[in-house]
C-alpha cells in the first residue's frame, strides 16, 4: 500500500512521523514533509456515505507552521509540477486534464470562459416586414442566440467607435424570405441569413437623401468588409446552417436586417463562446481490503459505470480490482449496504487534478478559447499592477 | 483605490472596480501563498455593484507592493499554464495526425 492508501483507522500509527524521533524532525536542515494522514486530507476530498469531507483547500502559506512545514507554493515548484494532458479534441469540444493547479485559478478560467471571452452575436434587428406567425420580439430573440462564425479578435467593441456602426465593429446580415400564395409552408433556417459586406441597405427614416450623396443607412462603412483577407477565405455567417428560425405559411413574408456586434457573456448569454465549460476533480477509488469471490462479484455488479473488474488469482478464486476510477461518478452505490462496505471501498477526489471540458459554440476552436481565457486573466493582473504603480 | 493608513503601510484594503470573484479569488490564492502575507481576503460589498474589496495584511512590507507581487505571480502562473497547454495541444495534434497516417 502506498502512503495515500492508509485508512483513517491507521492515523494513530502515523503520528510518530514514521518512527523518526522528534529531535531529528526539530533540526533545521531536515526537509520536513507532512505526515501522510495530513497529506491525504490536504490533497484529497474524502467522499463518505453521508457527505464529502475535507472539501476545502488550505491556501495560507503558514497553515502547517506548527509542523514546520511550508505550505507556500513558489513559482518554480508550480512550474515543475503543473501538467496538461489532452484527452479528447474535436472541432467543437476539448477535454483535458489540468494537474497541479489550485481550484481558485481553475475556476477563474472556467468563469472567464463562460462570461468574459468575447464573441460576435446579433444585437440589433431592423424589421422591414414580418407577416409571419412569430412575433417580432420572439424572432429577434431567436436570431440573437444564433452562434456567428466570425473571429471576434478581428473586431472592436462598439463603445470604442463612440456609437458609430462601422466596418470594424458590425457585421450586417439580411434575411428576406417569403412564401408564395398557393405554395406549401416553408421553414426558414439560419442559412437564409445573407452577409452584407457593404453594410446596411436600409435607409434610416429620419434622414432626407440628398441628390449628390448616398442616402444614410443604419451603418457607416468606409469600405467593404469583403476586401479583408480573413473574410475572403471564410465569409462570416451562422455557424450552424440548420437552426429553424420561423415557419411561413402561404402569403407570409419576413424581411429584416440583423446587426451583429462584439460582446461578452456577462452582458448576455448569447455572447458566451461556450455551450458550457466545466471541470470535475479526478475520482480516486481504492479498495482498503481485499474483496474476494462472491463479494467481488457483488461489488462489480453494484457499480453502474464499471469501475471495478474481477481478477483471477488462481485456484478458482477471484479478486476485485479497480480498473477505471476515472469513470466514477461518485454515485456511492459501491459503499451502500452498511459500514462493512464503507470500510472496504474508499472514494476520494484529487483536489488539484481537474478534468476540464470546453464545448465551443463555433466562433473559435475550443483550444483557442482556453488560451484566450488565460490571456484575459493575465490582462486583469496587468491592469491591477498598472493601477497600483 | 487603496484604503489604508499613512503610518502603517503593511495593512490595506484595495478597492478594485470592474472585477469580481474571478480575479479576487485567484489573487487571494497567490497572496496567501506568499510567506509575507499574514492575512488576505476579499469581499463583494454589494452584488449589484461592480467592485471587490481585497484586504491585505503583511508582516511588514507595504501591502501594495505585496499585492503587486501577488498579481505578478498570478500572471506568471497564467503564462506557464498557457505555454504548457499550447504544447500539450500541439503534441496531441501531431500524435493524432501520426495515427491517421497509419490508417
Amino acid at each position: 500500500m502506498s502512503e495515500e492508501e492508509n485508512s483513517m483507522s491507521e492515523i494513530e500509527n502515523q503520528e510518530q512521523n514514521g518512527g523518526v524521533p522528534d529531535y531529528i524532525m526539530d533540526l533545521e536542515d531536515v526537509p520536513s514533509k507532512l505526515p501522510s494522514h495530513l497529506q491525504v486530507l490536504k490533497t484529497r476530498v474524502i467522499c463518505n456515505m453521508d457527505a464529502p469531507q475535507h472539501t476545502d483547500t488550505l491556501q495560507y502559506s503558514g497553515v502547517y507552521a506548527a509542523l514546520r512545514v511550508d505550505n507556500s507554493v513558489r513559482l518554480d515548484s508550480f512550474c515543475n509540477n503543473f501538467k496538461v494532458e489532452v484527452k479528447r479534441f474535436t472541432d467543437d469540444d476539448i477535454e483535458f486534464d489540468m494537474i497541479g493547479i489550485d481550484p481558485a485559478i481553475a475556476n477563474a478560467f472556467r468563469r472567464i470562459l463562460i462570461a468574459e471571452v468575447p464573441t460576435m452575436a446579433i444585437e440589433r434587428i431592423y424589421i422591414a416586414n414580418n407577416t409571419s406567425l412569430i412575433q417580432d420580439e420572439v424572432l429577434s430573440h431567436r436570431l440573437g442566440l444564433i452562434p456567428i462564425d466570425a473571429d471576434p479578435r478581428l473586431f472592436e467593441y462598439p463603445d470604442n467607435a463612440g456609437g458609430e456602426n462601422n466596418e470594424k465593429n458590425t457585421i450586417v446580415f439580411k434575411l428576406h424570405v417569403s412564401c408564395k400564395k398557393g405554395h406549401p409552408r416553408i421553414t426558414v433556417k439560419s442559412d437564409a441569413l445573407k452577409w452584407l459586406p457593404n453594410g446596411s441597405e436600409l435607409i434610416a427614416d429620419n434622414t432626407k437623401p440628398n441628390a449628390d450623396s448616398k442616402a444614410k443607412t443604419f451603418t457607416s462603412f468606409s469600405c467593404s468588409q469583403g476586401s479583408r483577407p480573413e473574410f475572403s477565405k471564410k465569409p462570416p455567417g451562422p455557424y450552424n446552417l440548420d437552426i429553424i428560425l420561423a415557419k411561413l405559411g402561404p402569403g407570409q413574408e419576413i424581411e429584416l436586417e440583423a446587426h451583429a456586434v462584439k460582446g461578452v457573456g456577462k452582458t448576455h448569454a448569447k455572447w458566451s463562446p461556450v455551450a458550457t465549460a466545466w471541470y470535475r476533480m479526478l475520482p480516486e477509488v481504492i479498495l482498503m481490503k481485499d474483496v474476494k469471490d462472491d463479494l467481488a462479484e457483488e461489488l462489480v455488479s453494484k457499480c453502474p459505470v464499471k469501475v471495478f473488474d474481477i481478477e483471477d488469482i488462481g485456484k478458482g478464486r477471484r479478486k476485485a480490482t479497480v480498473v477505471n476510477a476515472r469513470a466514477c461518478t461518485l454515485c456511492r452505490e459501491c459503499i451502500r449496504g452498511g459500514q462493512e462496505w464503507e470500510d472496504r471501498v474508499a472514494l476520494r477526489r484529487v483536489k488539484d487534478h481537474f478534468i476540464f471540458t470546453i464545448e465551443s459554440t463555433g466562433a473559435l476552436p475550443p483550444d483557442v478559447l482556453f488560451t484566450e481565457a488565460v490571456k484575459i486573466l493575465e490582462d486583469k493582473c496587468e491592469r491591477v499592477i498598472t493601477e497600483l504603480s | 483605490m487603496e484604503h489604508g493608513s499613512y503610518s502603517d503601510l503593511s495593512k490595506s484594503t484595495f478597492c478594485l472596480v470592474d472585477e469580481d470573484h474571478t480575479f479576487a479569488n485567484s489573487v487571494r490564492f497567490t497572496l496567501n501563498q506568499d510567506p509575507r502575507v499574514t492575512f488576505s481576503g476579499y469581499s463583494i460589498p454589494h452584488p449589484s455593484e461592480n467592485r471587490v474589496n481585497v484586504r491585505v495584511q503583511t508582516t511588514g512590507d507595504p501591502a501594495s507592493e505585496v499585492l503587486k507581487d501577488g498579481c505578478q505571480d498570478l500572471m506568471l502562473i497564467c503564462q506557464h499554464v498557457r505555454s504548457t497547454f499550447e504544447k500539450a495541444v500541439n503534441d496531441f495534434k501531431t500524435s493524432k495526425t501520426g495515427d491517421d497516417m497509419d490508417i
